[in-house]
């Protein structure tokens, strides 16, 4: 008896991964991007988010320019001290499920910044999801990002009533 | 009215105990902290000197006084620089305001209090203006450590 209240049915269980499998295909298309655009990866940014390299492709087309509305965050540029207060807020203000992409070196590591005014990666106030490197990253470099962050929300388990569901 | 040279307008700023060259077409007047203000309006009243481009300082650890402070004037009307400078201890680095004179000052003397802690006397707004509230020390001096870090957010694990 005991066992069963741990364990879900098999029936159940089943069910569970189907459905962390539907959610993760329908959330994997439907990122909306905050984007929090800071330095010149910003140029890159466009470039990649327009015509030629074409985001819409992987559902990440829409920035929504509200952290509410959206459930990507991706940090475009430096960081500071000073600014760091700003992005920790953009991030409590978006709802969950969300994720982060450290857009470029410097958002990463801090990239060749190590002074007083820098903030050395912007894992050290929030956590995140895909690193993308590069000064400013290729397009191609953002793309495969975009899609290794899709493998991973397509693998993740997406609760939407309890843990176990 | 033809348009003086860098030459003569270094003649004519010369005196009072004013060391004056020309450097690169621009003409350097270095002198003594308590003879600045007067200078300014001078090169503001007389030579037409009307923009101030820019207020700021260099530190030399090693040296006595410490601190070069330094301002670039623009005139508008002869197209010629001057760069003005005066040197200031570490133990009183106080030199005094051009905002009186040149609305613009403000921000840059802010700027240079931020990063050198040069305070300027009739400058009631030295607030910080690229640091924050709560940053200790100068980050342009030599002797702040260059790995020295004042984060505001806390960091994670």
């Amino acid at each position: 008896m005991n066992a069963n209240l741990k364990r879900p049915a098999p029936a159940l269980e089943y069910l569970t991964t189907k459905k962390d499998e539907l959610v993760g295909w329908a959330r994997k298309f439907s990122l909306f991007p905050y984007p929090f655009v800071t330095a010149c990866c910003a140029m890159e940014f466009m470039s990649v988010s327009s015509t030629l390299y074409d985001t819409d492709r992987f559902g990440a087309a829409l920035p929504r320019f509200t952290p509410r509305q959206s459930d990507l965050l991706m940090v475009v540029g430096t960081v500071t001290h000073k600014q760091a207060p700003i992005l920790r807020k953009v991030y409590d203000q978006m709802c969950e499920p969300k994720w982060v992409i450290a857009f470029g070196v410097c958002a990463t590591s801090g990239g060749f910044y190590q002074n007083y005014a820098a903030l050395p990666g912007i894992d050290k106030i929030i956590p995140v999801d895909v690193y993308i490197p590069g000064c400013p990253p290729r397009p191609e470099m953002v793309i495969d990002g975009i899609m290794q962050l899709q493998d991973k929300i397509a693998r993740s388990k997406h609760p939407i009533v309890n843990d176990r569901f | 009215m033809a348009r003086p040279d860098a030459e003569t307008m270094r003649e004519q700023v010369a005196g009072d105990g004013r060391e004056t060259t020309v450097s690169h077409g621009t003409v350097v007047v270095e002198l003594a902290p308590a003879a600045f203000l007067a200078t300014a309006q001078e090169l503001k009243s007389r030579h037409g000197f009307d923009l101030l481009l820019d207020v700021t300082a260099v530190d030399w650890p090693e040296r006595e006084p410490r601190f070069d402070v330094v301002w670039h004037f623009y005139s508008t009307r002869h197209f010629l620089r001057v760069r003005v400078r005066t040197r200031v201890s570490a133990a009183d680095p106080v030199v005094d305001s051009l905002s009186a004179l040149y609305g613009s000052a403000g921000f840059m003397e802010r700027e240079c209090h931020d990063m050198y802690g040069i305070r300027f006397r009739g400058n009631d707004d030295l607030r910080p203006i690229l640091l924050y509230e709560g940053f200790e020390g100068h980050p342009l001096r030599k002797d702040y450590p260059k790995r020295r870090e004042q984060p505001l957010v806390p960091y994670r694990k």
